[in-house]
């Protein structure tokens, strides 16, 4: 029998009241983080990390908690990155009904695209799933609403609720943060629910989480969604902040990225793909420089992540920690 | 002039032999993909990038040493199933005990690795390959052009696939190869050296994709994205044929080609997103696939 994807998370152990202290410890640190950075670096840099770091969050659900690689996440968080930008410019929606607009497209595709993946296990999952984005890759480079190559810029920010100035950089930073912060709490009260449960039960033992009643697909189906829904809302606040929609958002590379971010981080950890996207993001800004070499590094990462270092930065450091 | 559903037949047919070249491409991919996944558990993402490696040696070969198409054609696939080989033994072989998705991660890191250094040496701009002069020109068969180089690829591919499908099914390594496959402890008790066998299957299936990525270097440009954007069509046509069987591979791989040709006649603006379309609908239909046989 093959060992499953997050084999190494059970063995951490530790009371869960141990745990849960060093969750919040973390989590505090990591608010106190997010709220002092602004003064000591970019803003925007940081607005794209949590925007990047809820879309990994968001894609660890799947993977992380029920075992499913979706290899093709970019089609959520592009498609939704394109409904908020379009809903926004063409329809002068206010921004947090851009970002309603596209969080529910995300929704929606997920619901599709998840009916059909979960019909099949393991590798297929993934390859069904990679297809599916890549499909709707090819109908958003045709498509008259995402401009093509060009994609949706100068997408304007707009007044939330019609009061605040988005164009203000602290506000907009202000409701980024919120965005984040509540994806990241919904996501952890998701993982520690009773569906929670139920969904790493899947993870562990899918025929016996059968044969103990519980309807499986339905479980996965709402778990796609929610992932597919909150890379959706990464993806509209993100075409918001950035004030742009592209094809680089729905193309497989993408999709590529955030399993890396994820990976880099741990699987399976709550922080791990926080932590991974910061990473990841700052490393292409610091290669900007030397092109495509960023291409081979990335690869590189992924090698030595798989043979290497499958716990991810935060799962190597809570394996010590437990230690 | 000849109309076919009010199409031109000329164009039809072009369409059609458009199809059953690309139909080649996915049946020789899908074939690789399928004999080292009965092996290694591994789905090979770089297989798109062996098919580039594939072309791109061609390429150097014609450019630094001069060896034409001919020779490129069996020393491309060797240079490259040799790379193969390097890659399960420095990789591949660790993972074997893990979960299957981690060979899909590995293999995609390969891909971005090998299409990265690709992209820094070659840019991303196609390179040309003239087609051999044996093979230049074409005929007339009356109601449409033939290109000779187009029908010598789907007659080679035809011959390919069906050459591993007869070495896999009917010989005796490939009677070790499927005993193999389904219990490789009991294989090595009877003094076969399984992990041997399992190098030599991954080497194999990359050569296959090196030898597919030669045969399209005149017809395609030699570009280094050339393998990313097949590997995903050709994960789709795995899909809908399920990698139980060979032969179902070889079949769903030209058929997909032919049914993307027509479409590109009738309704061009899906013609990219077909394959994709029946493989939603084959899920909806026939979960397992075609020829699958469970998940």
């Amino acid at each position: 029998m093959d060992k499953p994807l997050n084999a190494h998370v059970n063995t951490l152990g530790g009371s869960p009241a141990l745990r849960r202290n060093g969750e919040t410890i973390a989590f505090a640190v990591m608010v106190v983080i997010l709220i002092v950075a602004p003064f000591f670096t970019y803003p925007l840099f940081l607005m794209e990390v949590m925007c990047f770091a809820l879309f990994a969050c968001a894609f660890n659900l799947l993977i992380g908690y029920v075992g499913l690689l979706s290899f093709g996440h970019a089609l959520y968080f592009g498609w939704a990155s394109y409904l908020s930008a379009y809903s926004a410019k063409a329809w002068g929606f206010p921004p947090e009904l851009a970002i309603l607009t596209g969080t529910l497209t995300a929704a929606v595709c997920g619901l599709i695209a998840g009916s059909l993946a979960i019909r099949r296990q393991g590798i297929y999952f993934a390859m069904i799933t990679l297809a599916l984005a890549q499909m709707m890759f090819f109908v958003a480079l045709r498509a008259k609403l995402t401009g093509g190559e060009d994609g949706i810029q100068a997408v304007p920010r707009g007044y939330l609720f019609g009061l605040i100035d988005l164009h203000d950089q602290t506000a907009m930073y202000i409701l980024v943060l919120v965005i984040f912060l509540g994806g990241f709490l919904l996501i952890h009260r998701i993982i520690h629910s009773p569906f929670g449960e139920v969904l790493k039960a899947i993870r562990e033992n899918e025929p016996r989480a059968i044969s103990l009643g519980f309807k499986v697909d339905r479980y996965k189906l709402i778990a796609f969604v929610l992932s597919a829904t909150l890379a959706g809302l990464a993806g509209s606040t993100k075409a918001i902040v950035l004030q742009l929609a592209s094809l680089t958002d729905v193309n497989w590379p993408m999709s590529g990225e955030v399993v890396l971010m994820t990976l880099v981080g741990g699987l399976g950890t709550i922080f791990g793909p926080v932590v991974g996207s910061f990473v990841i993001l700052t490393m292409q800004y610091k290669l900007a420089s030397v092109g495509e070499w960023v291409l081979v590094i990335q690869g590189a990462i992924f090698v030595a992540c798989v043979l290497l270092f499958r716990r991810g930065i935060v799962g190597e450091i809570a394996a010590r920690l437990k230690r | 002039m000849h109309e076919i559903f009010g199409i031109p037949s000329m164009a039809l047919f072009g369409q059609l032999l458009i199809g059953l070249i690309n139909g080649s491409f996915y049946a020789l991919l899908s074939l690789g993909l399928a004999v080292i996944f009965g092996m290694l558990n591994i789905i090979n993402f770089s297989h798109g990038a062996q098919y580039m490696m594939g072309a791109f040696a061609a390429y150097l070969l014609l450019k630094y040493t001069g060896l034409s198409y001919w020779p490129a054609l069996i020393v491309a696939p060797i240079l490259v199933g040799i790379t193969g080989v390097i890659v399960e033994r420095l990789f591949l072989q660790w993972i074997y005990k893990l979960d299957h998705l981690y060979g899909l991660l590995l293999t995609f890191g390969l891909a971005l690795i090998i299409e990265g250094i690709a992209r820094n040496e070659f840019g991303s701009a196609g390179l040309p390959y003239v087609v051999p002069d044996a093979l230049q020109g074409g005929h007339n068969l009356g109601f449409m052009f033939l290109p000779n180089y187009r029908a010598w690829v789907i007659g080679v591919s035809l011959v390919v696939c069906f050459g591993t499908w007869f070495v896999i099914e009917r010989t005796r390594l490939g009677a070790y190869l499927r005993a193999a496959t389904e219990n490789p402890t009991l294989v090595r008790a009877f003094g076969i050296n399984v992990p041997l066998m399992i190098t030599l299957t991954y080497g194999f299936g990359v050569a296959l994709a090196a030898f597919a990525g030669v045969m399209a270097a005149p017809i395609y440009n030699v570009s280094p994205q050339m393998g990313s954007e097949l590997i995903i069509v050709v994960f789709a046509v795995v899909v809908i044929g399920g990698m139980g069987s060979i032969l179902g591979a070889i079949v769903t791989g030209f058929g997909l080609g032919i049914v993307e040709g027509l479409t590109k006649v009738f309704f061009p603006e899906a013609s990219n997103t077909v394959i994709f379309v029946i493989m939603a609908i084959v899920l909806l239909v026939r979960p397992a696939g075609l020829f699958g046989r469970g998940t």
